[in-house]
């Protein structure tokens, strides 16, 4: 297992340590004494059975002793999960966002990221959004994990205390690219996370357009250079005369200013032949209309 | 007195494929099952090796993500749906039951056979998906909303498929729950009852009471897709987390009606083999009944992470531990059933023993995921699914080989090869073990289920794994090869009881049974099912 590096760690391991003693010894004596018992009581060696019906004592012993055994690895199990559903007080609020197949955090201030940055030794609790289907964080080095769904409400807090890289996992099946939707949390010193803080975010350079597809995970399914992956590639798009499914019925658009913005607005309404529908959800509140101004923007100089 | 034409045997009564496929007789029935089933299994099982090469090396080797992701649903739903929830019950069940009860028939023959039937016609719905409509479907065998609702592949035709399944299981436990009330031969008590009829019944009961619940849930799904109807995703008002319960309500009691049948086969093996009766014959059969009652109550335990409430995953978790204890007392009982025995250790047996140490296996790392802290780090990891395969796998699918080796004599009246048996189950227990242990480590480092592709570090135990599968592979076409040559052996002299020690009923008559089951009136030993003290003599 990889090092623990949150204040969970301990418990879930102490647990998961204490269980995996039980079953080995469990398995491993049970194991022994079967084989024991085909060898010792071979018919070659015992051809004579002797008929024993049952034992009173024997049934009550190992019920009593399983009962007592499942109710101590109950408790370890309890208590190292007890502390993962009280949120301390201070903890810094971070709202996390999954969608397929990104995950993006917000900070307080505002600062949007692809990827988690927080200082070490001071607790922090996850809001966790989805924006489609069912995603879950994972983080394997916390010992963390817990469901996004959309439409809920679900939490989770850390307290991390090592220093260094962990990869975030999404652990719930999400679709095409489930196993590519990963991202990482760096803990930091308290320095080094107000420095990064207060960085500007990102290149200033880049079009505004392209920020906005990048912030919205767009670029996951739309390729940029042509190449297909979920969705069509934007490049070239704009003024291209394409067929699209719209109820099933097959009919021409050209791509200008209009489709994009119904495409982003009702994805599901034109469905561009040779992809699939339902895979894509409505932007709409998501990305403002100057946004898409900017995004057309963008596409329009994508040759 | 065994000349007349009644002593005809069930193969040789009636021929041409009409006779099988409109047949009432529960042994055909059976092995319709068997024939159906063998040939979805190896389906299921080529589909898990393609999935397993795909994974042997990090990134793309073989398919697509989204054909693979097709391809982990379809082994899903065939393996589940067409396998193992009927396995058991469906052949042994249907076959030996009323021989064991020492009747002619089930209650219902014709209720039987339209349970293949049904059985039949949802499992051509579910391979159409394969040429029709939008390609198979990619939800996973679990169909979670919203993605099942969203997505474009086939999923509609898929969940009405299990739902047309779903009958055909509840129509077999309700024929099963009135057979063994009804039909029990004078003097067999319910306390009189070979243990395999006691799982069947706590079996039964789950397949009647809980199947409906799935049935509906999925045509919840359709209503949603076709209809929209909100009832699942939140974008149309509906709660993806009402989905998850529904699901298992009762796929969780489903897990039972897997494993439960498998008890019975082992509980019937041992005595046999170790030529004495059962131990603890009470606790057994009581313990089936527990399991199945409990069973209804933990099915939150696969929901530790979906967000319920701390309180409510507390009290999920303590009551799956309450599984353990009446799990535990069998396999106490089993291992003592081989105290001072007489053991001859033939292929089934080495299945027998192959499954309790499998299944203790599984069972304990079932215990690992029921602690709430455990289960948060390694939910939805590969350790579930080692966990899983470890338990119908390694449990229900080593029982049933293992009982298609204790009762391939009587159903056919010829015997296998029994070296290349035994060498054929310890390939498929090497490679079974090398095809799913390293699951469990994957999941202890936290490499996710469903992953089309891992980071680097994963990289050993997956090619572990998948060379495990190929190992794996040889062992089942030996096994199935051997059983299959066994039909052209040249016929040695199969006398009514081959194992020499088999005690219930099934033992007493012709092997191949004849049409009507018996030839003469079957004899109850004294006390009980198992009383070795007092086997009836058994003239040929």
């Amino acid at each position: 297992m990889r090092t623990g590096a949150s204040t969970f760690a301990e418990g879930v391991d102490l647990s998961l340590y204490i269980i995996a003693g039980i079953a080995v010894f469990f398995l491993v004596g049970i194991t022994v004494v079967m084989i024991y018992f085909v060898i010792r009581y071979s018919r070659k060696r015992n051809p004579k059975p002797t008929n024993i019906e049952g034992n009173n004592t024997l049934e009550v012993v190992w019920t009593v002793i399983p009962t007592i055994l499942v109710l101590v690895m109950f408790y370890f199990g309890w208590m190292g999960f007890k502390p993962m559903r009280e949120v301390p007080d201070n903890a810094m609020v971070i709202d996390a966002y999954a969608q397929m197949w990104k995950f993006s955090f917000q900070y307080p201030d505002g600062k949007v990221t692809d990827s988690l940055v927080v200082p070490v030794n001071r607790p922090v609790k996850l809001n966790l959004h989805s924006r489609d289907v069912l995603h879950s964080f994972y983080v394997p080095a916390f010992r963390l994990k817990e469901d996004m769904v959309p439409g809920g409400n679900n939490y989770l807090w850390f307290n991390p205390n090592l220093e260094g890289r962990y990869d975030i996992l999404c652990a719930e099946y999400c679709g095409q690219l489930h196993s590519y939707m990963l991202s990482s949390v760096t803990v930091v010193s308290d320095t080094e996370y107000q420095t990064w803080l207060t960085s500007a975010p990102g290149n200033t350079e880049e079009h505004p357009g392209l920020a906005v597809l990048k912030q919205n995970a767009c670029l996951t399914c739309h390729s940029q250079d042509g190449s297909k992956i979920i969705g069509p590639s934007f490049k070239g798009i704009f003024g291209k005369t394409e067929i699209v499914l719209t109820d099933g019925i097959e009919r021409e658009v050209i791509i200008d200013s209009a489709y994009i913005t119904r495409s982003i607005k009702n994805p599901n309404a034109d469905i561009v032949k040779g992809y699939m529908k339902g895979l894509m959800v409505s932007y709409e509140g998501i990305v403002t209309d100057e946004q898409i101004v900017d995004i057309i923007d963008y596409i329009k100089n994508l040759k | 007195m065994t000349s007349s034409a009644l002593n005809l045997n069930y193969l040789q009564a009636k021929k041409g494929i009409f006779s099988w496929i409109f047949s009432v007789d529960h042994k055909r029935i059976g092995l319709l099952y068997l024939y159906s089933l063998i040939t979805f299994f190896l389906v299921g099982a080529t589909l898990g090796i393609l999935m397993r090469l795909e994974l042997l090396n990090p990134g793309k080797d073989l398919f697509e993500a989204q054909t693979y992701n097709q391809i982990f649903t379809m082994h899903g739903v065939i393996m589940i749906f067409l396998f193992i929830i009927p396995s058991i019950p469906a052949v042994f069940g249907n076959f030996f039951l009323p021989i064991m009860l020492g009747t002619d028939d089930v209650s219902f023959p014709r209720l039987n056979l339209l349970s293949w039937w049904i059985y039949v016609i949802g499992a051509i719905m579910a391979i159409s998906t394969l040429m029709f409509g939008d390609g198979p479907a990619d939800t996973g065998w679990t169909f979670y909303a919203p993605y099942s609702v969203k997505t474009g592949t086939n999923v509609t035709m898929a969940v009405l498929a299990a739902f047309v399944l779903g009958f055909s299981s509840i129509l077999t436990g309700l024929n099963f729950i009135v057979t063994i009330h009804r039909l029990r031969t004078p003097g067999m008590t319910f306390l009189k009852m070979p243990l395999f009829a006691w799982a069947l019944y706590a079996t039964s009961w789950i397949q009647l009471l809980a199947t409906p619940i799935i049935g509906i849930t999925l045509l919840m799904i359709a209503a949603e897709r076709v209809l929209g109807v909100g009832l699942f995703d939140p974008s149309i008002g509906g709660d993806p987390i009402l989905y998850q319960h529904l699901f298992w309500i009762y796929s969780h009691p489903a897990v039972y009606i897997m494993a439960l049948p498998a008890f019975g086969i082992i509980s019937e093996v041992l005595p046999t083999f170790s030529n004495r009766t059962i131990f603890g014959y009470k606790a057994i059969a009581f313990s089936s009944l527990a399991i199945a009652f409990v069973g209804y109550f933990v099915w939150g335990h696969h929901m530790f992470t979906s967000g319920m409430s701390g309180t409510a995953r507390i009290i999920y978790s303590i009551l799956t531990f309450m599984v353990a204890i009446p799990t535990a007392i069998k396999v106490f009982n089993w291992v003592a059933t081989l105290y001072k025995g007489s053991i001859d250790v033939q292929p089934p047996l080495l299945y027998a023993l192959g499954f309790i140490f499998q299944f203790m296996i599984g069972g304990l790392s079932g215990v690992v995921l029921g602690a709430l802290a455990a289960d948060i780090h390694l939910h939805d990891t590969y350790f579930v699914v080692g966990h899983f395969h470890y338990v119908m796998f390694g449990g229900t699918g080593f029982a049933f080989f293992g009982a298609l080796h204790y009762w391939y004599p009587k159903i056919w009246g010829r015997m296998y090869n029994k070296l290349v048996a035994n060498i054929a189950f310890f390939i498929l227990f090497i490679g079974f073990n090398l095809l799913y242990f390293p699951m469990m480590i994957l999941g202890l480092m936290g490499m996710p289920r469903r992953y089309y592709d891992y980071l680097p570090e994963f990289h050993l135990p997956n090619m572990i794994s998948t060379f495990g599968s190929w190992v794996m592979a040889i062992g089942l076409l030996l096994m199935l090869g051997n059983l299959i040559a066994g039909f052209r052996r040249k016929r040695e002299k199969i006398g009514r009881n081959p194992w020499g020690t088999g005690i219930t009923l099934e033992w007493q008559t012709l092997s191949p049974p004849p049409v009507a089951n018996f030839d003469r009136m079957p004899v109850l030993p004294k006390d009980g099912p198992y009383d070795y003290d007092h086997k009836p003599e058994i003239k040929e």
